[in-house]
């Protein structure tokens, strides 16, 4: 009897080790980035770090802007596309659609989530950069290998849509049938009650899925990587190219040890990374959370 | 049509309308998902009185009060066959315009469902969906219905601020105020006071004997109470099939089928 | 004034589009694999599977990338386990052992989804410069434990989804019957068997498809991955720098890889999918 309640305390104690053991990983990672980042900004503040666009390692000359400006393009290309897209097609799965057919995309949905990155870098390289460079450039003008920030943010946003179409679905079903019932019993029609109910009531949740896209938007590597071209400037339209954050990183781990402050630079791209996407990620899981505890 | 009309149950008891009733229901069958919810509704509904629903809960009241406005339509694997007649006119035909007809028909739910707007919002929602966009209009719209539902009083300084911070009786009053805005001819009440407080429910159950000389109610309710307090005419459902219909007192007083006379003296419920 | 006419017309427009949001959305997905099914099918031959990669490889000549599949399934399989090894005990703490409205199990569970969320090359990162500085080179033991981290998230979050979920009179039932709660927890674990094998399909999927986190850590060998302490080639990595030759042969290569990555993912999904079935009859 006694080892039974023994055993249970000490499984109970290692269990809480892991438990810790596990989340100080976040603590650590973050603790040891500022660490190896520092170095960068003995010599140039934060302040011009993050503003100026002159890429130089040899020279010295760390500006982050076209990295920066890089993200920022092809993660607002990617929301342009797939958030009106991922509303539609949710209100459409919960309000309009039969329980067959929302029981057959949503697990397609798993499929396109489960889909690595590498193969959506590669449907990116084969079908994404030729349509831009053949079709949709000479329509607007314009000339482009295809390799450009429009690209990435195409690939990016079929990379989103899972994510969102997911908890966009879940948040619209938490909405009440009688709010419905009472909106299309005034005479209201479906659509008007999805404008101004629905959508209203659900806009905490349909925001909460667009940050949290975001900030998967932002950490996306390799699949950008490989088509939005990767030169160190600041994109002036959508068919130039671009240089992600991660991709910075990416692509230039080979050479940092032999440059100095280049290490430092790097961490400091992923720490900066690190701090936008965790902070994202809170702010969007404390709303979720928020909003299945009312329910 | 017929100026006359009359409804009998196999217990003979016959209610006499004097004019076209309001509501007329044919042939009424629901099905949700092969099962048989609603048996062979045949039923007049009278003018400007209130009339209750009462029976078991499970019994089909509530779905029999739904399809009179055709929210049924939007539950899945429901299937409606037979006629309801709204002024004589079938809102199930197959040319009947739903918003239309839910136009005509408040509803008061179980709970208050206030939309997620302001006070002012809520009311104005109806009439302006149905095209009006006047602000002179509108305001006048709000005060009156608020007045209608004695709520002008107590908010009329705060009509600007979210209708979720009304305390719970006073939303269930914007909510009947919200439809009485789209100046409906039929309310329809599921067991509207079932979430409120005794004043509360004293407060809803006098407005709905005033309304009715200018409405048509019908209410569900599972409290027999309720029903002797406020109807003029009571429907005894049980499990899926009209029983009874007839007079508040001849149905609490005097019911002509075994299973009322169990339901109203509390053998069953 | 708008007519009744005016607004069924907008209903209508608006559902059109939002059947278009739709079809695109769902649409992407066949788009994605009938194109690397197009592009990979002709180059997949068994010597792709069956062989490493020989002199000359990465101008177009004879070999395979059975390194790299290798590569990935140890990669990937190790890393598995080590997230349940570490990832169950914790699900079971959360959800046994504590209290569920204490503090320290909503902060945890928090955490837990936002580690979720941090992007591989962060991992991969930090990772990298810690190797660095202790010296170790790129090799599959670098790569197993970035993953790791990568994939206990998951792990912990699934389970503690099915955890959360188990009925409460399970867990009251055997606690009565005067069992501790590691006896509890042996039950349920039993009870949730099929959402077990789905938490590690789903990391397993995730860690097989990762190339961030494996880019700087574990390096690139055409050797088959033997020592564990060694450099070793990964699935998508192969892909990957296959793709950015400029040889027609070697590209077509990379199709060909990708076209075995997305069966074995499509295998996973498949498999997942039928425990997840399996796991809500379960508990019918």
């Amino acid at each position: 009897m006694k080892i039974r309640l023994w055993k249970d305390r000490w499984i109970r104690r290692a269990f809480f080790a892991l438990l810790i053991l596990t989340l100080s990983v976040i603590a650590f990672i973050g603790i040891g980035l500022t660490i190896k980042a520092l170095p960068l900004l003995e010599d140039q503040s934060l302040f011009s770090i993050l503003t100026q666009s002159i890429w130089s390692p040899l020279k010295g000359k760390f500006g982050f802007l076209p990295f920066i400006m890089g993200t920022v393009w092809v993660t607002v290309i990617a929301l342009a596309i797939a958030v009106p897209l991922c509303i539609m097609a949710s209100l459409y799965l919960v309000e309009y659609a039969s329980d067959r057919l929302r029981n057959t995309v949503l697990p397609l949905m798993n499929v396109l989530a489960a889909i690595p990155p590498v193969l959506y870098g590669v449907w990116g390289v084969l079908f994404v950069v030729p349509l831009i460079a053949d079709y949709i450039a000479p329509f607007f003008g314009s000339s482009t290998s295809g390799y450009s920030v429009l690209s990435g943010g195409i690939v990016l946003a079929v990379m989103i849509f899972p994510i969102m179409i997911s908890i966009m679905v879940e948040v619209l079903q938490t909405i009440p049938a009688e709010l419905k019932s009472a909106s299309l019993s005034l005479g209201a029609t479906k659509w008007e009650t999805i404008q101004k109910v629905i959508i209203k009531k659900a806009r905490p949740g349909l925001l909460a899925a667009v940050v949290l896209a975001i900030s998967r938007a932002f950490g996306e590597t390799i699949a950008v990587l490989m088509v939005c071209g990767n030169i160190p400037q600041v994109p002036k339209s959508l068919f130039d190219a671009g240089y992600p954050i991660p991709a910075l990183i990416a692509n230039n781990f080979g050479e940092m040890m032999s440059i100095p402050r280049y290490d430092a630079a790097l961490m400091f791209a992923a720490l900066l990374l690190l701090v936008i996407i965790f902070g994202f990620n809170l702010i969007s899981r404390v709303i979720l959370n928020k909003l299945e505890e009312k329910v | 049509m017929h100026t006359h009309s009359s409804f009998q149950t196999e217990e003979t008891q016959t209610v006499s309308l004097p004019v076209l009733p309001h509501i007329q229901i044919k042939d009424l069958n629901v099905y949700i998902e092969d099962k048989h919810i609603l048996k062979n509704i045949n039923l007049d509904i009278p003018n400007n009185s209130i009339t209750s629903i009462i029976g078991p809960s499970g019994c089909g009241k509530t779905t029999l009060l739904k399809t009179l406005n055709r929210l049924m339509d939007d539950s899945k694997n429901v299937k409606v066959s037979g006629s309801v007649l709204v002024n004589g006119e079938d809102i199930y035909a197959k040319d009947a315009e739903v918003t239309h007809i839910r136009k005509k028909m408040g509803l008061l739910s179980q709970r208050p469902f206030p939309l997620p707007m302001s006070i002012f919002d809520n009311i104005a929602y109806g009439p302006r969906i149905h095209g009006e966009r006047n602000k002179k209009v509108l305001q006048h719209i709000v005060e009156n219905q608020l007045k209608n539902v004695g709520l002008w009083e107590e908010v009329k300084d705060r009509l600007d601020s979210s209708a979720t911070s009304l305390s719970i009786g006073q939303q269930q009053r914007l909510c009947l105020a919200r439809g009485l805005a789209v100046q409906p001819e039929i309310i329809l009440g599921d067991e509207s006071t079932s979430a409120l407080d005794p004043i509360s429910t004293q407060t809803i159950e006098n407005l709905l004997i005033d309304l009715k000389n200018d409405y048509t109610i019908v209410l569900v309710t599972h409290i027999l109470r309720q029903a002797r307090r406020v109807s003029d005419y009571i429907i005894f459902v049980y499990n899926g099939e009209i029983i009874e219909f007839g007079k508040t007192e001849d149905i609490l007083l005097n019911p002509q089928h075994e299973l009322t006379q169990q339901y109203v003296r509390g053998f069953i419920s | 004034m708008s007519t009744i006419k005016s607004r069924l017309r907008k209903e209508k427009i608006a559902k059109l589009f939002m059947q278009f949001a739709g079809i695109s959305i769902t649409g992407s997905l066949f788009l994605i694999i009938g194109i690397i099914l197009f592009k990979g099918l002709p180059f997949l031959s068994w010597e792709m599977i069956s062989q490493v990669p020989q002199g000359g490889f990465y101008i177009g000549k004879e070999g395979g990338i059975l390194n790299a599949i290798l590569g990935s399934l140890y990669l990937a399989g190790l890393s598995t386990v080590l997230a349940c090894l570490l990832g169950i005990p914790i699900a079971i703490y959360l959800n046994i052992y504590t209290n569920q409205s204490a503090a320290l199990v909503r902060a945890s569970r928090l955490l837990f989804d936002v580690l979720f969320g941090i992007p591989s090359i962060v991992y991969g990162a930090i990772a990298f410069s810690i190797m660095v500085w202790l010296g170790i080179r790129a090799s599959l033991l670098g790569g197993v434990i970035t993953i790791t981290l990568l994939t206990i998230p998951i792990v912990v979050r699934t389970l503690d989804e099915l955890l959360k979920t188990t009925p409460l009179d399970l867990k009251n039932i055997t606690t009565s019957l005067g069992a501790t709660k590691w006896e509890t927890a042996q039950v349920l674990l039993k009870y949730i068997k099929p959402g077990i094998f789905t938490a590690v399909l789903l990391a397993f999927g995730r860690a097989i498809g990762d190339v961030a986190g494996v880019l700087l850590t574990t390096g690139f060998s055409d050797n088959l991955p033997l020592y564990i302490d060694e450099p070793a080639a990964t699935l998508p990595l192969a892909i990957f720098f296959q793709l950015s030759s400029p040889i027609p042969e070697v590209q077509g290569r990379a199709y060909a890889s990708a076209l075995i990555l997305t069966f074995v993912i499509l295998f996973i999904v498949i498999c997942t999918h039928i425990l997840a079935s399996k796991q809500k009859k379960h508990k019918l």
